[in-house]
Order: structure tokens, then C-alpha cells, then sequence
């Protein structure tokens, strides 16, 4: 814009417009980064309640609206006029403070997010420590559900908080070390890095096709954990503990209504909104459309003498339209989520502790280390090391551990305990 | 006054008043909340300085991790009445004020001995002695070498001890019954 006019400029002029260029820049981005979380949260409420509907072989809200479409504003509406009960001998400031927690994470994250590479969509902060940054933020998030269900003073509140705190803290290992097995090859922990080491050619030789990290074989292992704990932070069903309705009363916010609810409510989908760009930028190659090296097909399209379709490869890879490629993606992801919640029922408590810390975790630890073998000594010993991990997790746990858990299990007798009659019977 | 004195006073501002909240609150629940927020301006602090690592280490180990534990327990035990955990005996208090007041001298004679020998905070003389850092000081790619280079053993030990304590806490946890 002021390319013209910059070299009449003397050079200190230039330099401080330059610099509120700048701050403007970084004002937008922040900009769209609120407006992101703030106005993506309705449309996604209503596509998981038609698509629950339709999944579950009902109609679903189709009133307000074409399609319903106004039923996410109906419901605000709703609860903006609700009676704002806030209840008796309860600890105010925290009681308060809860909803807003639970909503930070959502905007802190999605600062580092990076949506696109053109000026307006690069993260607001593209920190060194983007990764550290995601993990340290998501679990900020969990203080908002803990404190909402202490300050409420109410038990079943109170026992969802403490299960989402229990949750959290064993998700957010396994979620690491899944993030650190992906980190390692790229060699960086920012998270631009991460993307444009995803636009490198597929596994270093396929010329026409993006690495993207879940083509990857550590990559993939690693994104079906973070998957995995990346429901479980975000408290949404199979992992949705915390609030389970049909055990704890909808759980932490059983005591908050009105627009305090309104704002639990909207945390809940911003954070999932904002974790599913942290997932497309982990695993699914940012806002690239498609696994293919745009570049690369456009150049051989207009060797082969196909004007229009190297126009047409490069408009689809440009920067331009690259943030809706990644709000698509993110639109995928969410799908994804609620799809499992229409699939999936409700895990116990001792499944969810099970899966986090005796399956994920050791999974993930040992992911990681084959992918340092990998990138010391190359993909023969990657192959050789996976191998050598599979067999021996399968002659732990298949030969091993399982018959002996079986055994154990028809062992157990039960026992009459009026002593006239004693006698045991065998079960299996 | 530079941006970043600005960013200083107020972070250590609210950093003073949550660590004078975590003693004054009676309430172990905001105490521990107090507690996170010192914590979390303690990590921004460190991003002032250009340690993002260490800031956010801070973070991530400190709110994100321990005192989300802290809480879990506080919350878990549900302490009794705020009257049953106020210290009676009059003998420990004395000798709580003249540990503090013999820390605040330590720290003040750090904090304010270089500046008395060198002229006011900020100038030019007292800024000379202060060795600055690095270029990349802090950043997690030379924290990583420096860690699995120079000391490669401090780290192996650390880790050790850590393992002991897990062993030694399913130990405790396990001994039961």
C-alpha cells in the first residue's frame, strides 16, 4: 500500500509507519481471533444438534429459521432472560469467577493458532514454545470446571470438578508425549514450523504429495492418541465424566443458570473449535486442502501444456482462500466429535483411568522413542524397533497378562457365609 | 519510563498481592487459588525476560500440574472450619517473624547492594557491571543442549530420584491390606 510513497519517506518515518502498520496488523489478528471463537460457537451447536438428530433418527430443531438455523440465537435469547439464580452459602468470587476461566483457554489458544499464512491469519503470537504454550493453556482451561464445581457448594458438583481435575491431569501426559513424537522430526516446537514441515514431499521421495503427519506411521499412532485425550480435555462425550447427566446431575455447572451457564456452555465448544485448528495444524498439514503439493502440480500441468489447470491448482493452494481450508478442516473435526458422542456410550471411571494411563500413555512413550531410533539410525531400524515394540506388547499382554487376568478372574468364588452351610461356588 | 518496566511493576504488583493472599486467605481453597495466579504471573514475568522456556515451564509444571493436584486434595479432604487450621501456639510465631524478617534482609541487601554501590536502577553505571545474556539465551533449543551435553548426569540423577519417588509412592499406596 505505501510502497510508492516509502522511498520519499525520510527512513525514521518510515520505520514508526512501519511499526503502526504493524500494531495494526496484530490488532486484526487479534480481532479475528475473538470474532473466530465468538461467532463459530452458534453454528456449531446447531450443526451438532442436527446431526445428532439425524444421527439418532429424529428430526431435531427445525423451527426457527430455514432449517433451524436461528435456534442457537433463540436459545441465547433464552437464556439471557432466565432468572439468574445464584445460590445461598456459596464462595462468590470463585462462584463468579468459574465461567470466565473456562472460557480463557479458548482465546489464549487461539492465538497461536496459525489459520492461514497470509498476514491477517498468521498466529498473533507465534511463539518459540508453541506446543509447551497449547499443552500449559489447555490445562489452565480445567480450573474454570474444578472451581465452577466447588464454589457451587453442592456434592455432585463438587464430584464432577474433582473428576475433570483427575481427567485432566491424566490426559495431559499421554496428549504430550503424543505432541513431542511429532515435534521431534520437525525440530521445532513452533507451530508454523510444524505446517510448512508438512508441506515438505511425502516421506521425503513423493514429489507430488504433502508429508502431513498422520501419513506418517509415528505420526499416525501419535494423532489417534492426541485425538483420544483431546476429547477427553475437552469433557465431551465418550470422556464427558464431569458433567454426566445421568449420574451427577449434569455435574459442575448443576448450580449455574442463566447466562453463567451460557458461558460454561460457550467455553465448552469454543475450546473444541479451537483444538480442532490445533489438530489440523499438528497432524492434518494446516491450511494446505488436500495431502498435494499445489507448487509441484501446477508446475507440471503447465509443462504439459494445461494453462487452466495450473491456474486452477495454484488458485486452490494459494494463500488466499488457505483459511478456509482450515475452517473446513476444523468443520471435519467437529463433525468428528459428534459423531463419537452419538456413537460412543459413556466410559466408567476406572475405564477412563485405565485407558489414559495403561494404554495411552505407554503407547505413546514408546512411540516416541522409536522415532528417535528412526531419526538416529534411519527407517530400517524405525521398522525394525516398531516390530521388535509390537511383538513384545503382544507377548506381554496377549500371552502374558491376559490369561493371568482370566485365571484370576475364575478363581473368584463366592462364599456363603452362614457357616452351617458353607460351601463355594465356582464361577466360569 | 521503558514498556517494559511498565509490564514489570504491575506483574510484580499482583505478583506481591496473590503471594500476600495465599498467607492472609483463610480459606485453603483461595489460598491455593492465589497461589496459581502468583504462579502464572511469575511465568509472564519470565517472558519478559525473554525465557519463554522457563516461563512457561512454570506454567505448565506449576498450575497446570501441581497445584492442579493441590487443589484435587483440598478439595477431596474438604477441610473442616478455617478455625481448625489457625496456629495457637505463640512461640512458633515468634520465631515465624524473626525467619521472615531475616529473609527480607537477605533478599534486600541482594536486590539493593548492587544498586547502592553503582547508582540508581536503570543508569548507565549501574547497567555496566550486569553481564547480559546470550543471543538465544533461554530458548529452548540451547536450555536442550546445554541439558543433554554439559550436564547430561545432573539430569540422569534428577530422573532417578524422580523414579524413586514414583516406586516408592505405589509402594505406599499398594501397602495396604
Amino acid at each position: 500500500m505505501l510502497e510508492g510513497t516509502a522511498g520519499s519517506l525520510l527512513f525514521a518515518q518510515a520505520g514508526s509507519m512501519a511499526l503502526t502498520e504493524e500494531i495494526l496488523w496484530a490488532l486484526l489478528r487479534v480481532i479475528v481471533v475473538i470474532l473466530f471463537v465468538l461467532v463459530f460457537v452458534p453454528p456449531v451447536i446447531w450443526w451438532e444438534r442436527r446431526l445428532l438428530g439425524w444421527m439418532q433418527d429424529r428430526i431435531g430443531p427445525n423451527r426457527a429459521g430455514p432449517f433451524g438455523l436461528l435456534q442457537p440465537i433463540a436459545d441465547g435469547i433464552k437464556l439471557f432472560f432466565k432468572e439468574d439464580i445464584t445460590p445461598s452459602k456459596i464462595d462468590r468470587f470463585v462462584y463468579f469467577t468459574a465461567p470466565a476461566i473456562a472460557l480463557l483457554p479458548a482465546f489464549v489458544l487461539g492465538a497461536t493458532v496459525p489459520w492461514g499464512p497470509n498476514r491477517l491469519l498468521t498466529p498473533v503470537a507465534d511463539v518459540d514454545i508453541g506446543v509447551l504454550w497449547i499443552l500449559a493453556i489447555s490445562s489452565l482451561g480445567v480450573y474454570g470446571v474444578t472451581l465452577g464445581g466447588w464454589a457451587g457448594n453442592n456434592k455432585y458438583s463438587l464430584l464432577g470438578g474433582l473428576r475433570s481435575s483427575a481427567q485432566m491431569i491424566s490426559y495431559e501426559l499421554a496428549m504430550g508425549v503424543a505432541i513431542y513424537s511429532v515435534a521431534l522430526p520437525t525440530g521445532s516446537l513452533r507451530l508454523t514450523d510444524m505446517v510448512s514441515r508438512q508441506h515438505d514431499p511425502l516421506w521425503g521421495v513423493v514429489e507430488w504429495a504433502q508429508n502431513w503427519f498422520v501419513f506418517t506411521p509415528y505420526g499416525f499412532v501419535a494423532c489417534v492418541i492426541f485425538l483420544i485425550c483431546m476429547v477427553a480435555e475437552t469433557n465431551r462425550a465418550p470422556f464427558d465424566l464431569p458433567e454426566a447427566e445421568s449420574e451427577l446431575v449434569a455435574g459442575f455447572h448443576t448450580e449455574y443458570s442463566s447466562m453463567k451457564f451460557a458461558v460454561f456452555f460457550m467455553g465448552e465448544y469454543a475450546v473444541m473449535a479451537v483444538f480442532g485448528g490445533i489438530f489440523t495444524t499438528l497432524f492434518l498439514g494446516g491450511w494446505s486442502p488436500l495431502p498435494l503439493n499445489w507448487d509441484h502440480l501446477a508446475s507440471s500441468a503447465d509443462a504439459s501444456g494445461m494453462g487452466w489447470l495450473a491456474a486452477t491448482l495454484a488458485f486452490i493452494g494459494s494463500s488466499k482462500i488457505a483459511g478456509l481450508w482450515f475452517l473446513a478442516k476444523i468443520v471435519g473435526i467437529l463433525t468428528f466429535y459428534i459423531w463419537l458422542r452419538a456413537t460412543l456410550p459413556r466410559l466408567r471411571y476406572d475405564q477412563l483411568m485405565n485407558l489414559g494411563w495403561k494404554a495411552l500413555l505407554p503407547i505413546a512413550a514408546l512411540n516416541f522413542v522409536i522415532v528417535a531410533i528412526w531419526m538416529l539410525y534411519g527407517w530400517i531400524a524405525f521398522f525394525g524397533s516398531a516390530a521388535v515394540v509390537t511383538l513384545a506388547y503382544f507377548y506381554v499382554v496377549v500371552l502374558i497378562l491376559k490369561p493371568r487376568a482370566s485365571a484370576k478372574r475364575s478363581e473368584l468364588k463366592l462364599v456363603d457365609v452362614r457357616p452351617d452351610t458353607a460351601k463355594t461356588i465356582e464361577i466360569g | 519510563m521503558s514498556s517494559q518496566l511498565v509490564v514489570f511493576s504491575a506483574m510484580s504488583i499482583v505478583a506481591v498481592l496473590s503471594a500476600v493472599g495465599v498467607i492472609v486467605s483463610r480459606n485453603a481453597v483461595r489460598a491455593a487459588l492465589a497461589l496459581v495466579v502468583n504462579f502464572i504471573v511469575l511465568g509472564v514475568l519470565y517472558f519478559t525476560m525473554n525465557l519463554e522456556l522457563l516461563g512457561i515451564s512454570q506454567v505448565l509444571v506449576y498450575t497446570g500440574l501441581i497445584m492442579m493436584l493441590f487443589l484435587f486434595c483440598i478439595l477431596l479432604l474438604n477441610l473442616g472450619a478455617p478455625q481448625m487450621l489457625e496456629e495457637t501456639s505463640g512461640l512458633k510465631r515468634y520465631v515465624a517473624v524473626l525467619l521472615s524478617l531475616v529473609l527480607i534482609v537477605l533478599v534486600l541487601t541482594q536486590v539493593l547492594g548492587p544498586v547502592a554501590f553503582s547508582g540508581a536502577p536503570g543508569s548507565e553505571s549501574a547497567l555496566a557491571g550486569i553481564p547480559t545474556a546470550p543471543d538465544g539465551y533461554g530458548t529452548a533449543k540451547s536450555v536442550g543442549t546445554e541439558i543433554f551435553t554439559n550436564w547430561i548426569y545432573a539430569l540422569e540423577i534428577c530422573s532417578v530420584l524422580l523414579l524413586l519417588g514414583i516406586v516408592g509412592s505405589i509402594l505406599l499406596a499398594k501397602r495396604r491390606g
